[in-house]
């Protein structure tokens, strides 16, 4: 297990290196110089100009700067926003639980649904049902999200009048932080009704960044099913007369899983690219929003450090993925 | 010897449409890939002939028929079968015209990422050791950002439009097929053959490109018609979000992103746009599917 562990760390730094690098550089090989953007329209005097350059460190030499970052980021410091003056590392950690919460959620609709979809189609294959569940998630898994956010805000939002259009919770409401998570800061607080006004805005956004999850998790369970059901073991426990709850849910779906689980952690990066659209479409104070805003008010600084955590979070939870990977399926411990 | 020459000749070509009409038999199998092949035939056709086809001109602007319905509903005209936008621009002869955008996105991506990707690819192959260290973590690190959020980084250094959108993307998708195109040469690379052109005396450059290349090429094609239909998501992702193709171009995710407001008022200018793209990602995919299961029958799904 620990030749296991160090032998991913290896990887792993190297990569952060790549990460850092192409951070660094993002900032250097923009159109234009760094410190005129900051500026903006107003312009500066060539004082302001210098000092604002020395403050940066934009007049060392480029390794002495790189090397400057990558101690600013091990000691935490991502950087400071130019527009709103606060170290970029505070505003991602106030706006994170946000996507969190609703990726979480995302990803719990995409394996409720997802994961017993593929089982029947699975068991059920070749028949009207298998087809079906494949033809619908395959239009989930081609589905343009921001498309598909817009229809259903037409749909419930509009015409049935069922749920908000935008935000995490309504405004009538206020709810202390304590967590970031407002299905528990609502909880928490004494206010009637703020769980529930916070689940209902919850409801459209994960549908929405969770349906090409689903589609990819019911096609990946139903293969990884179809190949385990061919096992001998699966065989042995029917010859046995074992009931098909027995057989499915316990002989064939527990080794199943394992291609299952690694599956559902490689969607992280799925639904970090889809929070950016999910959370445009429904004004959802996330990261994915933060970043977007962050792009288009030209905050570079911030785009650069938010690139670095984002990319450390998907660093972070693949490691885990691995690792959980060779836990429950101790061969691949083995192989290296 | 010519005559020795022409007789290699026709036995390739018969070799080829051998195996051409193999792949035909195991791919018209699967009907629905077969239908996502004669719907892409359409849309190509489509934008190829898009002047022709569509009624209007597609930056054409009707005054009189700001925001008129599809056909079919009240107040629709049969001169606009799926209605205006909110400039009275005709949205069918626009959607016709924004497959040319998509498509073109979509093959210039799976071109730039073929290219390079096998380059590199076999380069890391071939030389292992540092270089290929290098080239992998290089592959390693664009893989550890979210694509999208990194086609948008890339997008913000180059500056917004539909060229440097492609660009952005297919640099997003190359590890994909270097690292495919890497995993195909090393395990091709052991094997007799091309032991025995090395024998025989071939060069580096032969032994990279024409002994071991056209063996790996079947997954890179199932790599590639997938690329092609998530490069058209990712596309009109972009210009949705105001990063790729910059109105008027008619872009679909353009088209969805310029009528965002009208959404609720004229919901026809944002539903078939995004009809359009769902349709051409899902007849692409249905054709990879189908590609996959007949170029690859070690990777046929039951």
């Amino acid at each position: 297990m620990l030749s296991f562990l160090l032998n991913r760390l290896a990887v792993l730094v190297p990569v952060f290196f790549g990460v850092t690098l192409l951070a660094f550089g993002f900032i250097r090989i923009l159109p234009g110089d760094p410190v005129e953007t900051l500026a903006g329209e107003r312009g500066m005097s060539a004082e302001q100009y210098n000092i604002i350059m020395t403050q940066l460190g934009f007049d060392k030499p480029i390794w002495e700067q790189y090397f400057d970052y990558i101690v600013g980021i091990l000691q935490g410091d991502f950087g400071t926003s130019v527009l709103t003056n606060r170290p970029v590392i505070d505003e991602f950690m106030e706006l994170f639980p946000a996507t969190v919460e609703l990726g979480l959620c995302a990803i719990i609709f995409a394996i409720v649904v997802g994961l017993p979809a593929g089982i029947f189609a699975a068991v059920k294959r070749r028949t009207f049902y298998d087809q079906g569940i494949m033809g619908v998630s395959l239009i989930g898994y081609s589905m343009p999200i921001f498309w598909w956010g817009l229809l259903l805000i037409i749909l419930f939002s509009n015409i049935l009048g069922m749920t908000p259009v935008s935000g995490r919770i309504s405004f009538f409401y206020d709810v202390d932080t304590v967590t970031g998570f407002l299905l528990i800061d609502s909880l928490l607080s004494d206010e009637d009704g703020a769980f529930w006004s916070a689940l209902h805005h919850l409801v459209l956004p994960s549908i929405v960044l969770g349906t090409i999850p689903l589609a990819i998790i019911a096609r990946q369970t139903r293969s990884a099913m179809l190949e385990v059901l061919s096992e001998d073991y699966v065989r042995t426990a029917r010859a046995k007369g074992l009931g098909p709850l027995r057989i499915y849910g316990l002989h064939a779906l527990r080794n199943a899983m394992i291609t299952v689980v690694t599956v559902i952690g490689l969607q992280v990066g799925v639904l970090l690219a889809g929070a950016i659209l999910t959370e445009t479409i429904f004004s959802w104070p996330g990261i994915g929003k933060w970043i977007i805003f962050s792009v288009f008010s030209r905050d570079y600084f911030a785009v650069q450090g938010g690139l670095v955590l984002i990319a450390m979070c998907v660093m972070a939870v693949n490691l885990v993925v691995d690792l959980t990977y060779g836990l429950i399926n101790p061969r691949i411990l083995h192989t290296r | 010897m010519s005559e020795n020459n022409n007789d290699q000749n026709s036995n390739q070509v018969g070799e080829t449409r051998r195996q051409l009409a193999e792949f035909w038999f195991y791919f018209s199998e699967n009907k629905t890939a077969v239908i996502g092949l004669a719907f892409m035939v359409g849309v190509l056709f489509m934008a190829l002939f898009a002047d022709v086809i569509s009624p209007h001109d597609p930056s054409e602007q009707y005054r009189e028929f700001f925001e008129a319905p599809p056909a079919w509903v009240e107040g629709g005209s049969s001169r606009f079968l799926l209605g205006t936008d909110y400039a009275g621009r005709d949205m069918l002869s626009r959607i016709i015209h924004g497959s040319r955008l998509s498509l073109m996105a979509g093959g210039i991506v799976i071109l730039i990422c073929l290219t390079f990707g096998i380059i590199i690819g076999l380069t890391a192959a071939y030389f292992r050791g540092i270089v290929e260290t290098l080239i992998m973590r290089i592959m390693d690190t664009i893989l550890s950002v979210p694509g999208l959020l990194m086609a948008l980084v890339l997008v913000a250094v180059l500056g917004p439009g539909l060229v440097n959108a492609m660009i952005a993307i297919s640099i997003t998708y190359l590890p994909y097929f270097v690292r495919l195109t890497r995993a195909s040469a090393i395990s091709e690379a052991s094997r007799e053959y091309v032991v025995a052109s090395r024998v025989a005396g071939a060069g580096r450059l032969r032994i990279m490109f024409i002994t071991i290349l056209p063996n790996c090429m079947a997954p890179l094609i199932v790599q590639a018609t997938l690329s092609f239909s998530t490069a058209i998501l990712d596309t009109a992702a972009l210009g949705f979000l105001g990063m790729g193709a910059q109105p008027p171009q008619p872009e679909w995710g353009t088209l969805i992103a310029e009528n965002r407001d009208l959404m609720l008022s004229a919901p026809w200018t944002v539903t078939f746009p995004g009809l359009a793209i769902l349709l051409a990602v899902l007849a692409i995919n249905l054709l990879g599917d189908g590609l996959r299961d007949a170029l690859d029958p070690r990777l046929k799904r039951s």
